[in-house]
């Protein structure tokens, strides 16, 4: 039961109206396949909007029409049950038929192109399909020759843009604002895609942030800030050093199917100087925020403590990832609903 | 038979003969018979050459026909066409076929072809081992009886040492080179491009620029220690170059090409294209092998060409067939079409001032005719000499024209370069003495 | 020629008033009245109704506010937003909803506001109180109250500018030329 005080509350009213008369040039993405070129403005309406999705999975019926009548595919040519129930979840709230399809790995060989695989269920009627792939780029590819709208749930080693989105999400819901809070992501960043585009939104943000892994699972030239267009961040192979002070910490899985062997020595001794544990724990911020994208090895990157403990906001990002697949279908979906496809297309 | 061809009104360039002047040059029964100021030459076909460039036919020691057995790539037929295109009168086919030119019967196949359906000339480099497998020795002497100019196991490197050595010394008693992919396999392990920060912006897995030196460093060694002569594939890194240098100034026997488009196109070309622009093209079309590298080793190939240490220009014509190149970039073949926009693309060197013309085409004759020696299986090749045979190209340096790769003599549209606009066109290809190709003006 | 303010602060006051009357009056008393302000205007209309109701009933009226984004189909008076903000619902079932809002046009945002209250849940009955009626409805939907009827042609741009939403106050009506020039 809610009771409002008769008074007018200016501030919070006057912040929607103005959001909703000038919001034309708000969202323009008939794709979204990294957070490199995101403004702030576009990172805020995702996580505005995600917001008001919590809302409506927090109703008794947890279901809106909005996206009535579209279809959306999910294509995952990689297994994932996380990710992929929370696209179908997200879909399904919004009231669009959902289709899961699984394509097997490598395209040319084993069968459909994956430019045909698109181009097949477009046909079909997808309006959206959401993609995870092994291979860094499939997404692009797909972009270029769909017209309906490509969502990337995962490419290769190179971004899975919608895990950095609901990361954001939570760090703003504990922490508030980011910019100036160092955020350090420790781990096998070399072969994490969630790491990288992770670093593309929390720097476009202004926070602080350290990447810390062994020297052979660091991806070349990062935080080399002669060289190229890479995000501005700092390196450190201490996570002593790295996690003084931080406001979150952010463990990432330390991938043994990925690893061709020989990155590390071995388990004990990875655990051993980059495990995320409560001895480490207490050198960060009291209260500092500890994430994870999941599934997590307990006892290797993170420690069983640490998972479940009080800092831990792993089970919130599996929520509101929920939430930002949603925010992310419907802002995709609005390109298509201004004029159609090819209109979306010319817009962007 | 032969038609008497007199060239009018061009500017002759001959660095093998170091001549360099206003000349027309006649040609009579194949070969070169006068190239001096007034001909009178009636009855002969006239081609002007007016405001054009006359120099000999290009040569190219590492093309890619793909036949036999890769024939939906390339057939000696469409690959010498896209040569003739590119002003190369000579290309010296890749072994890298199925099956492998590993003995005599192949290499014989390859030249029958070419004697019937190439429009330029074919000369066969025979596989440094077995089925290219790396393991065991070809039959290197029945392999330059039949025509041999060199050996390679190209599109892969001579990983055993001990199989590079014997390889050099067996190949010295015939008095030819082995030609080295030079690649350490184990460092450049599953790459797909150069190890940079591009590799990283898109998750690709890189190879880092000592994969190639550490194996450039290792043949170096190794000719020095047989006394054998080496030839350098495709150079693309600093590190490479300073080390044929150092090698050249020690009097070493080695020598070493590189490719038009290691000459000028970064990895940067990967992610944007080589147009460039924002948005990441994850471009199938620059992948290629040794990796496009970054514009510090551009430069180091350039003023590598300039002083010499690099003999020539070689094109590593790749082609490939559409889809091997319309798919996911792990998945996409390596090469690039190269034969046809080889010249315009050296050209921005030219222009840019990194090279001058006469030493580019120096790079392009002379060069590759003395890194190989193959004037002793060919005299007078790579040269206007009077006698010679009459393989010549009309440049225009300044014809701007856009890169179409639909219009591609070869069956390979593979290349980055699409839509480029390039500045430097060949205008007419003679070979043997038959003009094999004539360009529209203002039509690549 | 239109006047330029249709209806001034004094005007809008009155009949925030009438209508807090009226909807007191109808439902005999405030017994399970709810109400829901529809974001963005009608949310200041319904607290200044649940104000007006606490000040000569003396009794307190719950507010909640309901964004519609998620229901509508191509709503012409709102245009293609892209934004959507959490709604706040109190229980509504059972109850008596009074939806608010600014204008009443084509009716078609009305109609996905009553979508969207029953999803969450079962109430008694949905009235519906309007400042302005412009008429063209489009679908069968009427107001229970209405401030002030404006008839109006499709090519008019009714303004309505509250404090709360605006920081100035009143009701203006622009014709389409006019409209064109203020954007």
């Amino acid at each position: 039961m809610t009771i409002r005080p008769p008074e007018p509350r200016q501030a919070e009213a006057a912040a929607p109206l103005a959001a909703t008369e000038s919001d034309e040039n708000a969202w323009r993405r008939h794709h979204l396949l990294d957070l490199d070129d995101f403004s702030v403005d576009e990172l805020d309406l995702v996580l505005s909007t995600a917001g008001a999705m919590k809302e409506v999975l927090s109703r008794e019926v947890p279901r809106v029409p909005a996206l009535r009548g579209t279809t959306i595919v999910t294509l995952f040519y990689e297994n994932s049950t996380r990710t992929r129930a929370s696209f179908e979840l997200a879909g399904k709230v919004l009231g669009a038929d959902v289709i899961n399809v699984s394509a097997s790995g490598s395209s040319v060989t084993k069968g459909e192109s994956l430019i045909d695989t698109v181009k097949t269920l477009q046909a079909v009627g997808a309006d959206v399909i959401v993609m995870r792939h092994n291979r860094s780029g499939a997404p692009y590819l797909a972009a270029r020759h769909a017209d309906c709208s490509i969502v990337n749930a995962g490419d290769g080693l190179h971004a899975h843009p919608t895990q950095a989105l609901l990361d954001l999400l939570t760090i703003r819901n504990s922490i508030g604002d980011v910019r100036g809070k160092r955020v350090v992501i420790v781990g096998d960043v070399l072969h994490s895609r969630v790491a990288r585009s992770n670093l593309w939104s929390l720097t476009a943000l202004g926070a602080d942030v350290v990447v810390c892994a062994p020297p052979t699972l660091l991806p070349a030239r990062l935080g080399d800030a002669r060289e190229g267009d890479l995000p501005p961040v700092r390196v450190e192979t201490d996570l002593d050093r790295a996690i003084e002070g931080a406001d979150v910490v952010m463990a990432l899985r330390m991938q043994f199917e990925r690893m061709q062997g020989g990155f590390v020595p071995g388990m004990r001794e990875y655990s051993r100087l980059y495990q995320v544990n409560a001895k480490r724990l207490a050198r960060a911020k009291p209260g500092a925020l500890v994430l994870h994208p999941g599934p997590m090895n307990e006892g290797v990157e993170i420690s069983h403590e640490v998972a479940h403990g009080l800092q831990s906001r792993v089970e919130e990002q599996v929520t509101n990832g929920v939430a930002v697949r949603m925010a992310v279908l419907w802002l995709i979906t609005r390109t298509a609903s201004r004029g159609g496809r090819g209109a979306a297309k010319a817009a962007l | 038979m032969s038609e008497r061809i007199i060239i009018r009104g061009g500017h002759v360039i001959d660095p093998a003969t170091s001549r360099e002047l206003d000349a027309n040059v006649l040609i009579e029964d194949g070969r070169i018979t006068a190239v001096e100021g007034g001909i009178a030459a009636s009855g002969a076909r006239e081609v002007d050459a007016r405001g054009l460039v006359v120099a000999p036919g290009f040569v190219d020691l590492h093309t890619h026909l793909r036949d036999p057995g890769l024939e939906y790539k390339e057939d000696i037929e469409s690959g010498t066409r896209a040569a003739a295109r590119g002003g190369f009168t000579t290309v010296c086919a890749m072994p890298n076929t199925e099956p492998a030119m590993d003995t005599r019967s192949v290499v014989e196949y390859v030249l029958r072809e070419a004697a019937a359906r190439a429009s330029v000339r074919v000369l066969p480099i025979g596989a440094v081992s077995k089925g290219r497998a790396g393991k065991e020795l070809a039959e290197l002497g029945d392999l330059a009886a039949a025509g041999c100019v060199a050996f390679s196991d190209d599109g892969a490197p001579v990983y055993d040492a001990t199989l590079m050595r014997r390889a050099l010394e067996y190949a010295a008693a015939f008095d030819l080179p082995i030609i080295d992919h030079c690649e350490d396999s184990s460092l450049a392990h599953d790459a797909v491009m150069h190890e940079g920060w591009v590799s990283t912006r898109l998750g690709l897995r890189g190879a880092p620029a000592a994969a190639e030196d550490a194996a450039v460093m290792r043949d170096i060694a190794l000719a020095e220690a047989t006394g054998a002569h080496v030839h350098i594939a495709h150079v693309s890194t600093r590190g490479a170059v300073d080390a044929v240098r150092r090698a050249k100034a020690r009097g070493l026997r080695v020598t070493a090409e590189v490719t038009p488009h290691h000459l000028t196109l970064t990895d940067e070309t990967v992610a944007f294209g080589a147009l460039g622009g924002g948005d990441l093209l994850y471009d199938t079309n620059a992948k290629v092998n040794p990796p496009l590298r970054t514009q510090d080793d551009v430069d180091a190939c350039a003023a590598g060409l300039a002083d010499g240490t690099i003999d020539c220009v070689a094109t590593d014509h790749a082609p490939h067939a559409l889809i091997e190149k319309l798919c996911e970039f792990d998945e996409a073949a390596f090469g690039i079409s190269g034969l046809e926009t080889a010249f315009g693309l050296c050209m921005r060197r030219v222009h840019g001032g990194a090279i001058p013309l006469a030493a580019l085409i120096e790079r392009m004759t002379a060069g590759p005719v003395r890194a190989l020696g193959l004037d002793r299986h060919v005299p007078g090749i790579g040269t206007l000499a009077v006698g010679a045979p009459a393989d010549v190209v009309l440049l225009d340096p300044d014809l701007e024209w856009v890169v179409d790769p639909a219009r591609f003599a070869s069956k390979g549209t593979n290349t980055p370069l699409a839509g480029v606009t390039l500045r430097g066109a060949v205008v007419c290809t003679i070979a043997a003495g038959r003009v094999v190709h004539e360009s529209e003006v203002a039509v690549g | 020629m239109r006047d330029a303010a249709v209806m001034s602060p004094a005007d809008i006051r009155r009949a925030v008033v009438r209508i807090a009357h009226e909807i007191v009056e109808h439902n005999r008393g405030t017994q399970d009245l709810v109400f829901v302000g529809m974001l963005t205007r009608g949310v200041p209309l319904a607290q200044r109704i649940a104000a007006a109701i606490a000040e000569f009933e003396g009794e307190q009226v719950p507010v909640g506010t309901l964004d519609v984004g998620l229901y509508r189909d191509d709503l012409p008076e709102r245009g293609p937003s892209v934004n959507i903000q959490p709604s706040d619902m109190p229980d509504i079932g059972g109850k008596r909803v009074v939806l608010c809002d600014d204008v009443l046009y084509t009716g078609r945002t009305v109609r996905a506001a009553l979508d969207a209250l029953i999803d969450y849940g079962r109430p008694a009955s949905i009235q519906l109180a309007v400042l302005v009626d412009r008429g063209h409805r489009e679908l069968p939907i009427r107001a229970d109250f209405v401030g002030k009827n404006i008839p109006t042609s499709r090519s008019d741009d009714v303004q309505v500018r509250l404090d709360e939403t605006d920081g100035e106050e009143y009701v203006r009506v622009a014709a389409a030329e006019e409209a064109e020039a203020l954007r």
